[in-house]
Formats: structure tokens, C-alpha cells, sequence
């Protein structure tokens, strides 16, 4: 069984208008169904751009907002029903790492303090004497001195500030740690310190991590399963090779075309998918598919019908009425330039139809003629083409 | 001759009896027309700071410029504050990081991009406004007509930085500078602006200054490549040339820390240890050899010198280069 099993979480928010009635006049559609496992000890990665509802669904998952449909199951006990008051002892299980590392740390505690703090609430350690035995021993782990302790966040550097962060959350020993942007306020060569203490205390004792991130390169490299998410659901899902090496939805393709290389000889010669316009809100989605109204590869039925979830093989999930037209290459996205290698099979699959008969007509001619095929195709247009004119 | 030109330029913040920081510390480098020049650094290596300097945009108590910066023959640094204005807009011009707080909230889009084609180019009316809805539909805004009438809060983070370019490009400068223009943005609305960055510099020559942290910004965009850090270039060379052969120790540990897209998984990280705050002074010897995996001894002495230790118009500011390409990187 999966440690964290989400299933149709949707979460919404109602816009209100009016001073006396407070009339609800629509919803926001943060989250819209989405489902997912988290495995344990396994690293899934939540892709997204801004205002896709990636923040919401952490959120929601720690119930920091309230789910307005689904469930949300840790470990066989529904998060999103539980009561407020085993709420707070359950959150124990469930810690977060916040994307700013100084907004998220008050500033007139001393770090023994903003650690100590949690353990106490859930009664963690007897005293404090044994409690800063632990934090000790959790932040030679994460990689901070001793004589920390005693310090404020702002004596601090950023990346020392988000290690503070972590060690937080590993005082409480949680089952689930949720990592909200956990680099994107930090230095290139702070980022690559963050991530791999993340991989090693993943290692060591064996965490569970749900990282939210924009950033596809940084998911990539630390996920062992990813979720793209697009205007509050979910349009890919696949291991992480698996999506790197095969992108499904055209939403994924895009957003893998679009991140920056630090090579320009592989930045030269990659195919861009640019996509056209703005994110539309989540308080007036598109019908159907949600992604239809910039997708350039987008057909009349998307926007009528709104594409499942489905296993496209191998635990690849894709959410998209095309996924196998747009793998073999019949249906072209607009304004395409005609490939130079794939034509051959997807030319004669649209322009067949019309001249069906052409190739039966064609084969009695070409044996008697010993014609080359150049030869023997206008020869058998020139019949269908009479035979209209004189219809 | 290059269009901008910066020699030796230190820009120096201090006063109130507080100790002087240094932010700018001897950064040269040039841009020629039609090109575009990356200054790629972390914070705090002084690379915003250079471009205020460039657009005479610091204040001017407490601020100390040393060096030279001359666009076209004109020293900027020196010019009295109206001939720059003059200059601001017209001869070169910014863009910047945040679309939202460059843009005056309470006046419409229209009345901002008309007020620069009033200033430099002496438009009125309708004819003006006719103008400032080509400029939008130039850099891709739909429906110009409506969105000159809209105010900043009405437009998309994409859209708000396609009216800055706008704004920037109203006036056909020699000289853009961009700094870090889509830091703000989605990858997607990102490869949109940098689309468009390229093609305004393609079709009209303009020169661009693009100042960014993100080295796959740099690679994609960038002819020549400037690598700052502690206001000092480390390293200058031409984006093919950089990107294959890092060779100072600095440059060549960014590009072991940022996770790409298309490396093999489980591939781990080399990040540079340490942080920005530990560096040592420019004048006791190289400011990255306390975060430094190649140092020695005589790091510690003096201030290195940028040499050619590669190949020529690959500059690098290092004792101990790395030179071997099959180098993993430290």
C-alpha cells in the first residue's frame, strides 16, 4: 500500500461579493481532482507553472486548507475528515519545508528554540536536555554546527537558513515531508548543496518527500516519480526517465522544450514548442480539456470533451484525447513546418482517401508497362480525373 | 570600435561613518552593435549594480564610480544628469527584473509608453498613440487598441514585460540593457520574451546587455559570455567556448551544480561549498579561494590577473586553471 494515496481532491475557493450577504458569485478551481500515490521512501515530484495549484494541493494535503471534495490518506487515516483535535497531534506525520527560508523562521527565536518548540507540542524527548540532544545530533545530520543552537535565523546565510528549515521538519521524525520550492530562493551553488543533502537524508533514513517545484530540471533530478500539473490537474504522470525520455502530453512536451540548457550546442539544434499566450484563470477554466485553449496541437473534440487520466503503458499517465495521434505523427500541431523524415507515413494517411481506388487502377498498368512508380502515378489520376469531369 | 565600453569600473557604497563596500570591483568588458553580451553571476556579485552605474541610475550621495564607461565615444559616468536623461531611453535603455513595480499602477499602459514618445521623440497626440499601439503589437500584445487603455494590474506577468520592451525599444536605442527580464516569468512565458529579446536584436541590431543568473539563459541567447564574481569578472570568453571549456574553478562549479534536464538521473551534483560570505578581499589575493577546490598558496597572494591560459579571447581570472576538458567538475 502506498503511504500517501490523494484521490479526487479538489479543492476550491469560493469568490465572494457583496458587504451584507456575502453572496458566493463563482469558485476559484485551485485543485480539480486530482489523484495520486506517494510510495514510501520514494521521492514524487510536483511540476507546475505559477497559479496551477501545485502550492494548493501541498497545502491541502497538510490541511492547511480544507479539501472541499476527496480524500486525503496517509497511512490509512483520512487527513481531510479528521478531526481538529487529532488533526493537531496526526500533523506530527506530516511536515513541510517552506520555499522562503527567512519568512518561514521567526526571527526572535534562537534555532534550539524554533526546534525545540514542535517537540515539546507533540511531546517529543523527556526534557529539554534530551530534546537538544537531538537537535544536536539532527543538525550535524543536515550539516549545521553545534554552537547554532543558540543563534538566530538572520545570523544565517540562505542556504544555511533552509538547512534550519529541514532539520525542522526531521525533529519530528515524519512519515511524509512535504518540500514546497525548496531551492528557488537559493543560489545556483547553494541550490546544488540543498538538493543533494535532501538525496542524503533521503538515503539515510529513509524519507518520503513530496517536492513542489516549477523548476522541471530540479524535479527531474530528484524524483523518483513526477506529476505535471496544469490548471489544477493533473496531465502527465510517468516515472521520471520515463518522462524525460518520452513527454506524452503536449503540455509536457512544451514545458521541456521551453527550460534553458546550460549547453549551447544542445540549445542550438532542440525542437521549441512555443506556446501561445497566457495561463487562463482558474476561476473561469476552459471546457473540456483545459490546456485546449493553447495546446498546437488542439482538435474540436477537446474542447468539448475533458480528457481521463489514463495509463498510456508502463505506469505513464496522460491525460489526452491524441496521445497516440500525436506519438506517431498523423495529427500535426499548427503552423508546423513539414518534417523532412516523417512525412512518408503521415502524407499518405491524409491524402489517400480521395484517390483510393488509385492503386488498384494502378497495379495492372504498372505490370503491363514495367512503368517506374513516378510514371504509373499520373497515369492512374488521369482516369479519377475524367471520370469526374464527366460526372 | 565597440558600441559600450567599460574599463576598470568600481562602484563604491559607503558614507555614515560605515565601513565602504566595494559592490563593482574592476569589471571591463565591451558590447558591439548587433550583439549580445551575458553578465552572468550570483547575487551579490555586483551585476545589477554595473547596469544602474551604466544607466547612471544610482544616487548620486554615498556612491563612488571609478573606472570608465563610454557608449559611443560618450563617457556615461561623468555626464551631467540632464544630457543623460537625454540619453536614457533614446541611446540606451533597461528592462527590468519585476514588470509589476516598473510600471506606474495608476496610469494606463498607453499614457506610459506615449510619455517616452513624447519625451524623445517629440510625438503628440494621435499620432503618438498610434505609434504606442504599433510598439505593442510589435512585441506581440493582441489587441493594442484596448490594452493601451488597461492598466498594469489588468496584464499578465508575460504581457507586462512585453509592454517594458515596449517601452525599452520605443525609440530604437543602440544599447538594451536587460536585467535578469525573466527571472519573474514562467519557462514558457520565459521562452516567449527571449524569443523576443533575439528577434528585436536580429531585425534591428540593437545591442543587448543581458545580466542573468541562469546559465541556460546564457547559452541559449548569449554571443559573448562575462562571468562576475565578487565584482570581478572571473571569466570572459564566447558562449561555445565557455560552455565547453569552463576554466576557471568558479564557472566551472556552477555548471556542476545546476541539475540538467538532459543528464542522466542519479548523476549527483557537485556544488561549490561554502557561501558567498566566505570570500577574502580582492587585494589579499583571489576572492573564491576560500570556496576554491584548486587553491594554493599563491592564490592568497595578490589579486590574479585575467590571462589567456586556454586559447585566445578566452580570458580567465586564475593561478591554477582548469584545463583538462575530462576534469570532473570539483
Amino acid at each position: 500500500m502506498s503511504l500517501l494515496e490523494l484521490d479526487g481532491v479538489k479543492v476550491h475557493f469560493p469568490v465572494r461579493k457583496g458587504l451584507l450577504f456575502n453572496r458566493t458569485v463563482g469558485h476559484v478551481y485551485a485543485v480539480d481532482g486530482i489523484s495520486l500515490k506517494v510510495e514510501a521512501g520514494q521521492t514524487y515530484g510536483l511540476v507546475g507553472e505559477s497559479g496551477c495549484g501545485k502550492t494548493t494541493l501541498g497545502r491541502a494535503v497538510l490541511r492547511l486548507v480544507d479539501v472541499t471534495d476527496g480524500s486525503v490518506v496517509l497511512d490509512g487515516t483520512d487527513v481531510a475528515k479528521l478531526p481538529e483535535k487529532e488533526l493537531r497531534t496526526f500533523r506530527r506525520r506530516l511536515q513541510m519545508v517552506f520555499q522562503d527560508p527567512l519568512g518561514s523562521l521567526n526571527p526572535r527565536q534562537n534555532i534550539e528554540s524554533i526546534l525545540s518548540e514542535g517537540m515539546a507540542a507533540h511531546g517529543i524527548g523527556a526534557d529539554q536536555d534530551e530534546r537538544r540532544e537531538r537537535i544536536r545530533d539532527i543538525l550535524a545530520k543536515v550539516g549545521l554546527p553545534s554552537n547554532a543552537l543558540s543563534r538566530y535565523p538572520h545570523e544565517f546565510s540562505g542556504g544555511q537558513r533552509q538547512r534550519i528549515g529541514i532539520a525542522r521538519a526531521l525533529v519530528l521524525e515524519p512519515d511524509l515531508i512535504i518540500c514546497d520550492e525548496p531551492v528557488s530562493a537559493l543560489d545556483v551553488s547553494i541550490q546544488a548543496q540543498v538538493i543533494n543533502l535532501l538525496e542524503e537524508l533521503q538515503e539515510s533514513m529513509g524519507l518520503t518527500y513530496l517536492v513542489i517545484a516549477h523548476d522541471l530540471a530540479v524535479v527531474r533530478h530528484i524524483s523518483d516519480v513526477i506529476g505535471v500539473m496544469y490548471l489544477g490537474s493533473l496531465v502527465e504522470e510517468a516515472p521520471s526517465d520515463a518522462l524525460y525520455e518520452e513527454p506524452l502530453h503536449p503540455y509536457t512536451r512544451a514545458l521541456m522544450s521551453a527550460v534553458p540548457v546550460p549547453d549551447p550546442e544542445v540549445e542550438d539544434r532542440r525542437e521549441r514548442i512555443l506556446l501561445h499566450g497566457d495561463l487562463p484563470s482558474p476561476a473561469n477554466p476552459p471546457s473540456g480539456c483545459r490546456f485546449h485553449t493553447r495546446c498546437p496541437w488542439a482538435q474540436p473534440k477537446c474542447a468539448e470533451e475533458r480528457p481521463e487520466l489514463t495509463d498510456a503503458g508502463g505506469g505513464h499517465k496522460v491525460a489526452c484525447h491524441f496521445t497516440g495521434e500525436i506519438k506517431a505523427g498523423t495529427l500535426r500541431r499548427a503552423g508546423e513546418p513539414e518534417p523532412s523524415a516523417a512525412p512518408e507515413p503521415s502524407a499518405p494517411a491524409k491524402t489517400v482517401p480521395p484517390q483510393a481506388p488509385a492503386p488498384e487502377a494502378e497495379t495492372p498498368e504498372a505490370e503491363a508497362s514495367e512503368g517506374s512508380s513516378g510514371e504509373g502515378k499520373p497515369g492512374a489520376k488521369a482516369p479519377g480525373a475524367k471520370a469526374s469531369g464527366e460526372k | 570600435m565597440s558600441l559600450l565600453t567599460v574599463d576598470e569600473l568600481t562602484v563604491t557604497f559607503g558614507g555614515r561613518g560605515r565601513k565602504d563596500v566595494r559592490a563593482v570591483n574592476g569589471v571591463s568588458f565591451s558590447v558591439d552593435q548587433g550583439q549580445i553580451v551575458g553578465l552572468v553571476g550570483e547575487s551579490g556579485c555586483g551585476k545589477s549594480v554595473t547596469s544602474l552605474a551604466l544607466m547612471g541610475l544610482l544616487p548620486s550621495k554615498g556612491v563612488t564610480l571609478g573606472g570608465r564607461a563610454e557608449l559611443d565615444g560618450t563617457d556615461l559616468l561623468s555626464l551631467r544628469p540632464s544630457k543623460m536623461r537625454d540619453l536614457r531611453g533614446r541611446e540606451m535603455a533597461m528592462i527590468f527584473q519585476d514588470p509589476l513595480s516598473s510600471l506606474n499602477p495608476v496610469i494606463p499602459i498607453g499614457v506610459q509608453v506615449t510619455e517616452i514618445l513624447q519625451r524623445h521623440r517629440g510625438m503628440k497626440g494621435e499620432a503618438a498613440r498610434k505609434e504606442a499601439a504599433h510598439l505593442l503589437d510589435r512585441v506581440g500584445i493582441p489587441d493594442p487598441d484596448r490594452r493601451l487603455k488597461e492598466f498594469p494590474h489588468q496584464l499578465s506577468g508575460g504581457m507586462r514585460q512585453r509592454a517594458l520592451i515596449a517601452m525599452a525599444v520605443a525609440c530604437a536605442p543602440r544599447l538594451l540593457i536587460a536585467d535578469e527580464p525573466t527571472t519573474a516569468l514562467d519557462v514558457t512565458i520565459q521562452a516567449q520574451i527571449l524569443d523576443l529579446l533575439k528577434e528585436l536584436v536580429d531585425q534591428e541590431g540593437t545591442a543587448l546587455l543581458m545580466i542573468t543568473h541562469d546559465l541556460g539563459v546564457v547559452a541559449g541567447l548569449c554571443d559573448q559570455v562575462n562571468v562576475l564574481y565578487a565584482g570581478k569578472v572571473v571569466e570572459s570568453a564566447g558562449r561555445r567556448e565557455l560552455f565547453a571549456h569552463p576554466t576557471h574553478p568558479y564557472t566551472h562549479g556552477l555548471l556542476g551544480s545546476i541539475p540538467r534536464l538532459d543528464a542522466p538521473r542519479g548523476e549527483p551534483l557537485h556544488p561549490i561549498r561554502g557561501s558567498i560570505n566566505d570570500q577574502i578581499a580582492w587585494a589579499d589575493g583571489c576572492a573564491f579561494a576560500p570556496r576554491c577546490d584548486r587553491y594554493e598558496m599563491e592564490c592568497l597572494t595578490g589579486t590574479p590577473e585575467l590571462t589567456e591560459p586556454r586559447a585566445a579571447g578566452h580570458r580567465a581570472r586564475c593561478a591554477n586553471p582548469v584545463l583538462a576538458t575530462t576534469e570532473v567538475p570539483a
